[in-house]
């Protein structure tokens, strides 16, 4: 490996590393990122909410949004496979439904870059403790 | 492609000792089967603190704290929590006053009150990866002092902090490097002193485990600013795990160029090398240190010269704790100011307790200066064990003293620990309870000080010797109220003739449970009782005749024969014969058997 001869290079491998690491500095902080809820039970990810998941991963930090997505159990929407729920820092958490891929680009695009509002939401009135 | 998920197990020496290390290669064994070994991540971390509760288990990103994990429950985290995204509720740590699982970290009491500045990575990085600490604004300090500091700035920037060394002494750091600063010579050194001794200290041992490299750096800093170009780390043989990384810290920062010659292109050079102590308490005085390193014997010398002037090889040399290190780096990248913004007047920043004894959590933590004893022990440490009561405190460890429920509302700084008769000490901090008797303690100390003692001044040698002979006695039922008065006295004159730090430190645990608990010691000479039940001279055994039907059970098992009556009527113990082993308490169905 090269050797660090200037504050230039360490700057350079710091750039490098951080993104291993961010997922978990992000982590200890939730309530800063967007946090992204992908439902993963069994009717989740027959409808294919892993690659739904993967896409958001990758095209998050593509875009530089910095958000926390991790996975959860069935949201009970299985009508709606695949369902996300987004929680904006400092905002209620909205549940989208039918989340292709296509659809998280949407979202992506729409709801988290310019805060419009996108079709498919599910409307949530239940409470839970 | 990144891992989408990271899996941090406590790689620490308590952690290890419960097969963490068995933990991480089974997660990636069944990782690999369920082919998810490319988007889940499994880290080896440094101490989370926790000890009580370990091996802990941390899952990242949704921060789940998993504790108490074995490695049989490997599958079921992997199946449930990775795969299908459901917490295992059952290894979720569970508050003990409301039995309800929590399933973060920052939720927990045992972390609220926390202020990670010296612990700032263990726990989140793998500390035998430095590009892991690179990310974590690692080296950045290095680069800035040795680019664009001069070493007077650096040692104002630490000065401006209001440092004080984490080892006990708590000596203005900046004023220390600022002295080997002043002395000419054309070969200067740096000792980082890991040779923690206190009963139940830990702290420095975790800093080494869990962040390697920040010591390395602060190390070169150091070197920077006093006109050093060699440092030596001087730690316990009895450290291996602490000695590994630190070892792969070493070689890696060479690899990467920030150890050797000329780093960052600056013309400065920096080198360290490991000497080995075979855990002699009295070495972590620094004198004695330095001797030992030097291949003498580990005795101290008298003050001056300090080490500043003459130390390693009689050269200039400056010591400093682990801890006091590991927060040097942050200093100059968060700057004075923001340091000097915690703790109190007299104690800038925060200081690492390792909770030990009779307390809930155990384990080891980070608060400011200025945090109470009673948020220690009651928050943090989630009070006492099996609902009994507080009874004292000891910090310092054997130099320091103890404390008692009047003290509690006492905010822990230098300077206060100090004026209440106790001392800061590297910070350790042993619990007790109302079973445990304050004269037994004080002798337990002195018995580990008297072990200790070099033996090259006589206060030390002999004095403390004669200490522990009068508390022997005392909790013998043998003493007399003179003994007392005796007590007091040679506490004095050893504090004011040993050499060194250990010798003058030695009394205080007697002096501070003489002052705190004087009922105690009466009870012992006067009564010949022992409050606590504890010292076994003081104590008989007594079969309560209402209670006994007659097993003959315990009779049966008493090794010396000590009791005697007959099938199915009560029995009566020989208080002559009987060694109270406590083996008939033990074996008695029908709680008959009590101890006055």
């Amino acid at each position: 490996m090269d050797k660090i001869k200037s504050l230039a290079d360490l700057k350079k491998i710091r750039d490098n590393v951080q993104s291993k690491i961010e997922l978990r500095e992000k982590s200890e902080n939730p309530e800063k990122s967007v946090q992204i809820k992908v439902a993963m039970a069994t009717c989740g990810i027959a409808a294919g909410s892993k690659e739904t998941m993967t896409y958001f991963i990758e095209n998050l930090e593509r875009n530089g949004i910095p958000a926390i997505v991790t996975q959860t159990g069935c949201m009970g929407y299985c009508f709606a496979e695949p369902t996300v729920e987004i929680t904006k820092p400092g905002e209620e958490p909205v549940v989208f439904g039918h989340v292709t891929p296509h659809k998280a680009e949407e979202i992506i695009q729409k709801y988290l870059k310019n805060g419009e509002l996108v079709e498919g939401i599910i409307p949530v009135n239940y409470n839970s403790i | 492609m990144s891992y989408n998920m990271h899996i941090l197990v406590c790689g620490g020496t308590g952690c290890q000792a419960s097969s963490s290390k068995t933990i991480i290669s089974r997660m990636n064994e069944y990782l690999k089967e369920k082919n998810l070994d490319k988007e889940v991540q499994v880290i080896a971390t440094g101490c989370f603190g926790f000890c009580e509760q370990g091996p802990i288990v941390k899952i990242m990103p949704d921060n789940t704290f998993y504790t108490q994990v074995k490695p049989d429950d490997t599958e079921e985290i992997i199946n449930e929590h990775i795969i299908k995204g459901r917490k295992v509720s059952r290894l979720l740590y569970k508050e003990p006053e409301h039995h309800n699982p929590v399933s973060d970290s920052k939720h927990i009491e045992f972390y609220k009150k926390q202020l990670r500045i010296a612990l700032r990575n263990c726990g989140f990085i793998d500390p035998e990866n430095i590009e892991e600490y690179i990310a974590r604004e690692g080296y950045t300090a290095l680069a800035k002092c040795l680019t664009e500091m001069t070493p007077q700035e650096v040692i104002n920037e630490i000065k401006l902090s209001g440092l004080r060394g984490r080892g006990g002494g708590g000596f203005p750091t900046g004023l220390k490097w600022e002295f080997a600063s002043k002395y000419v010579a054309d070969q200067k050194f740096v000792v980082c002193n890991a040779d923690e001794g206190d009963p139940g200290a830990f702290m420095d041992r975790s800093i080494m485990e869990g962040d390697p490299h920040s010591i390395v750096e602060a190390m070169a800093i150091c070197g920077y600013s006093i006109g050093a170009n060699k440092g030596l780390v001087y730690i316990r043989a009895e450290y291996p795990l602490a000695i590994k990384r630190l070892r792969i810290a070493i070689k890696q920062a060479e690899d990467y160029g920030l150890l050797g010659e000329n780093i960052f292109g600056t013309g400065f050079g920096f080198t360290i090398e490991i000497r080995y102590g075979a855990g002699a308490f009295v070495c972590g005085e620094e004198t004695a240190l330095i001797h030992s390193m030097e291949g003498h014997r580990g005795e101290p010398t008298t003050k001056p010269p300090f080490p500043a002037e003459s130390g390693y090889l009689n050269k200039p040399t400056n010591v400093n704790n682990v801890e006091t290190f590991a927060n040097v780096p942050v200093i100059l990248n968060k700057g004075a100011k923001w340091f000097a913004s915690i703790g109190t007047e007299g104690s800038k920043g925060t200081k690492v307790f390792a909770l030990a004894g009779k307390i809930n959590n155990v384990g080891l933590i980070e608060v400011p200066m200025g945090t109470t004893l009673r948020e220690v022990i009651y928050e943090i440490g989630g009070g006492i064990k099996n609902g009994k009561k507080f009874k004292a405190v000891q910090t310092g460890g054997p130099s320091g003293g103890c404390l008692t429920e009047t003290h509690l509302d006492t905010p822990i700084d230098f300077d206060n620990l100090i004026k209440v008769g106790s001392m800061m000490g590297s910070g350790g901090m042993i619990v007790m309870d109302e079973s445990d008797c304050m004269v037994a303690v004080a002798k337990f100390y002195l018995d580990f000080i008297v072990e200790e003692s070099c033996g090259k001044c006589t206060p030390c040698r002999v004095g403390n010797k004669r200490l522990y002979e009068i508390l022997s006695k005392i909790t013998e039922g043998k003493g007399t109220m003179e003994d007392l008065d005796n007590l007091r006295n040679l506490s004095h004159v050893i504090k004011d003739t040993a050499l060194c730090g250990l010798g003058q430190t030695s009394p205080n645990p007697i002096l501070s449970t003489i002052d705190n608990f004087y009922d105690e010691f009466v009870a012992h000479i006067r009564d010949h009782r022992c409050p606590a039940g504890k010292c076994k001279a003081l104590l008989t055994y007594h079969i309560d005749s209402q209670l006994c039907i007659g097993c003959t059970l315990c009779a049966r098992n008493c090794p010396t024969n000590a009791i005697a009556g007959e099938r199915k009527s009560p029995h009566f113990i020989d208080t002559e014969k009987c060694i109270k082993c406590g083996t008939c308490i033990d074996k008695c169905k029908f709680n008959a058997i009590s101890i006055r």
